[in-house]
């Protein structure tokens, strides 16, 4: 077991003619070494929350997170790698740049530096564009400039917040298919968040679906998929059994979600 | 309380003043309530106010100047795209002079005094208000110019019940520029060739090493300006509000 | 045609035109001698080396005074943006500030001081280091959030924060204030050594023109215009390339 995280909840306090703010709350959950975990939810239901928190973003206001047996409070961990739902990457950066950035920190020798990007370059599909600045590279390979950023510092646990959100249906499915093979290739932990049932379904090993605000998970389905998985099991009949099982779920959620917003 | 903010900062200034004074002494500076002493002093002196309306009066002049010559070089240049293209970065160049390099020119032209230092202020307050002006022209919602032509309204009717409103919080941005710096303009104009008003005695009292002097004529003169600026700011912040 | 062709025309239009007025005798010699015998005395002046240190002072005076307003500039700015409370308080003397006649301190600053270049450089310092910071501030509220949760990801203090995160990206606002720093050192130096100085530029043109010396005097106005117009011009069209790397295509 990586992460877990006890009686997880946060409040934001009441202020200035707002009212307390339940955001999330309260979670149990653990994941597994190497599990690749989904989280869908209605909007505003704290996905993202969830997120910050784990990964020590922001802190928990009651409950415990702990990553590889030590607490995690208010200071990111060394091991986590965080891809997220906007646009992260540097614009004053070339993409070898933005990717080595992390890496540069450690104080690693430039040719090492140079190997690794090198290498997280291929892997990702951006080696004509390594001279490139992010202003003139689409949304997609932007996102893929942020995961290979994260990717080159080999974390042991990687959190996305939605991070094909802005693409089509079609790139999000490649880029589902080079997220399993990262996965795969990395041998990480995963924790992807996502609106698209889809997406979780097919990448997921174990999918929790949130409820609405404030935040808790009302079930945890496995997927039983094998870890040599892409997305042609989009066409197979337990991937609709199981978004069909997901959506019973969520529609009730996502009604009352609206119907506050 | 919005009054609030402003009210401490004026303290802390005073505060900081009297720090400073209580570190150098008395040969480079003297307090702050010493320095308001002597301003109310000269104030009440009959032989300071002549000075004060030369001041005023060249002020007057060439804010007067500047803000009429302005809004007629800006105006048209906003309303004729092309024009406004052309003499974009020439007004940029000209902001960006020292205009003091230009004040022999204007003493040889109209020699030394009263002219001089009005045309100095002038020149200093032209190039912004010409230049607010001219966005603020430009930047009247085409949506409305169209409406108008839709409704054939007159070029007179256009420009006082559309054109006029729609660029005047723009404009008044402009003259509070064009006003600060007409100001310093005239003040600086008086400091360099004058025999009368506030810049000439400030110049006077240097040469004297009469810091007194230096410090209740600095004070009466910043006083004057930021309180002034921070009427036209209200002034400006009103006429913006609700705009994006 | 387009517009800097026009505006070319319009440039030179304005010179022979000038010229035109000043060689016919239409504006007197001791009023204005013809912008061609400006250029030509100052090429003789440049060629002599008559004022070359009195260049070299200006140029410096008008260096440190720029660079002294970006370093102060740029610490406080970034220190003032972690600090709401401190900035709100703060906020009528930005307002403020550009509205107050600087000179009107430069006598206070010679008592001070003494008559060195000291009060000069002063001067050109006080009237940049607020579009600096202003800027900086402006640049900094515009760093999106996001890049400061991955700064936190990668586990950055706040100095390394400020220096390898925030500060870059607003690099290009930091860049409008040093175009402004740029711009206000000239005018704060070369205005202070015009009132009161005993060498510079400035001083030169005071002199040339209590001596009547028109052919110096419109000379060094000359050069003084043609430097900052260059300098401005060099610093946009700089800025221009620095941007296009960020521009969206």
């Amino acid at each position: 077991m990586i992460v877990s995280l006890r009686a997880v909840s946060r409040v934001y306090p009441a202020r200035a003619g707002q009212p307390e703010v339940h955001a999330l709350g309260p979670i149990d959950l653990e994941l597994a070494q190497g599990e690749f975990f989904a989280v869908v939810g209605p909007s505003g239901c704290g996905k993202s929350t969830l997120l910050d928190v784990m990964a020590g973003l922001a802190s928990p206001s009651c409950g415990e997170v702990h990553f590889e047996g030590k607490q995690v409070k208010g200071v990111v961990p060394p091991g986590i790698g965080v891809v997220f739902q906007e646009d992260a990457s540097f614009p004053w950066l070339t993409v070898h740049d933005n990717i080595a950035f992390g890496l540069r920190q450690t104080g690693a020798a430039e040719g090492e530096v140079a190997a690794q990007v090198a290498y997280a370059v291929e892997f990702m599909g951006l080696k004509d564009f390594a001279r490139a600045y992010p202003a003139q590279l689409s949304g997609g390979m932007r996102q893929r400039v942020c995961i290979a950023r994260t990717l080159v510092l080999k974390p042991r646990l990687i959190l996305l917040d939605e991070p094909f959100g802005a693409l089509d249906q079609q790139t999000r499915l490649l880029m589902g298919d080079e997220l399993l093979r990262l996965w795969r290739e990395t041998g990480a932990t995963i924790l992807l968040i996502t609106h698209a049932l889809d997406e979780a379904t097919m990448l997921a090993d174990r999918v929790g679906v949130m409820s609405a605000r404030p935040g808790r998970f009302l079930d945890i389905i496995p997927t039983g998929w094998p870890r040599e998985r892409d997305s042609t099991i989009v066409a197979s009949e337990s991937f609709g059994r199981l978004t069909g099982r997901i959506w019973t779920l969520l529609r009730g959620e996502s009604i009352r979600a609206l119907g506050r917003a | 309380m919005r009054w609030r903010d402003p009210l401490l900062l004026v303290v802390l200034i005073f505060l900081v003043w009297e720090v400073l004074y209580l570190l150098v002494g008395d040969v480079a500076l003297r307090s702050p309530a010493a320095t308001a002493k002597n301003l109310g002093a000269l104030l009440g002196d009959e032989r300071f106010m002549p000075h004060v309306g030369e001041t005023a009066l060249a002020f007057a002049q060439g804010f007067a100047i500047a803000l009429v010559v302005g809004l007629l070089i800006g105006v048209p240049l906003g309303a004729a795209r092309f024009a406004g293209e052309v003499a974009e970065p020439i007004l940029v160049a000209l902001y960006s002079i020292p205009k003091v390099t230009l004040y022999p020119v204007i003493l040889l032209v109209f020699g030394i005094g009263m002219p001089a230092k009005v045309a100095f202020g002038a020149i200093h307050g032209i190039v912004p208000i010409a230049m607010f002006a001219m966005n603020a022209v430009r930047n009247v919602n085409p949506t409305h110019v169209r409406t108008a032509r839709a409704l054939r309204l007159s070029p007179w009717a256009f420009s006082t019940k559309i054109l006029f409103p729609a660029a005047l919080p723009e404009i008044v941005t402009g003259i509070r520029v064009g006003f600060s710096l007409a100001l310093i303009g005239t003040l600086l104009g008086e400091m360099f060739g004058s025999q009368r008003g506030l810049g000439h005695l400030l110049m006077q009292a240097m040469s004297l090493h009469n810091i007194e002097r230096i410090l209740a004529l600095t004070l009466l003169l910043v006083a004057f300006a930021a309180g002034v600026n921070a009427l036209l700011l209200a002034l400006d912040r009103h006429l913006h509000r609700g705009l994006p | 045609m387009n517009a800097s062709v026009a505006r070319i025309v319009l440039v030179v239009g304005a010179v022979a035109a000038l010229e035109l007025l000043c060689r016919t005798g239409v504006i007197p010699n001791f009023t204005m001698i013809p912008p061609s015998a400006m250029a030509q005395s100052l090429w003789k002046i440049l060629a002599s080396g008559k004022f070359t240190p009195d260049i070299v002072t200006t140029l410096t005076n008008v260096g440190i005074a720029i660079a002294a307003a970006m370093i102060v500039g740029v610490a406080i700015g970034t220190l003032l943006q972690s600090s709401p409370t401190t900035r709100r308080v703060l906020d009528p003397l930005f307002a403020t500030y550009y509205a107050v006649p600087m000179y009107a301190f430069y006598p206070l600053l010679i008592v001070i001081f003494g008559l060195g270049d000291l009060p000069q450089v002063a001067i050109g310092f006080l009237l940049a280091v607020m579009a600096v910071i202003l800027n900086t501030l402006n640049g900094l509220d515009r760093v999106p959030p996001v890049l400061l949760k991955a700064a936190r990801v990668h586990r950055l203090g706040p100095l390394k924060t400020a220096l390898q995160v925030r500060l870059p990206c607003a690099a290009p606002y930091v860049f409008t204030g040093f175009k402004l720093a740029v711009a206000y050192s000239f005018i704060g130096v070369i205005g202070a050594e015009f009132i009161t100085s005993s060498r510079g530029i400035g001083y030169e043109i005071s002199f040339a023109y209590n001596n009547f010396d028109n052919g110096v005097m419109y000379a060094m106005i000359l050069f003084i215009l043609l430097l900052v117009i260059t300098v401005n011009m060099s610093l946009h069209a700089w800025e221009k390339r620095l941007l296009a790397r960020r521009r969206r295509i």
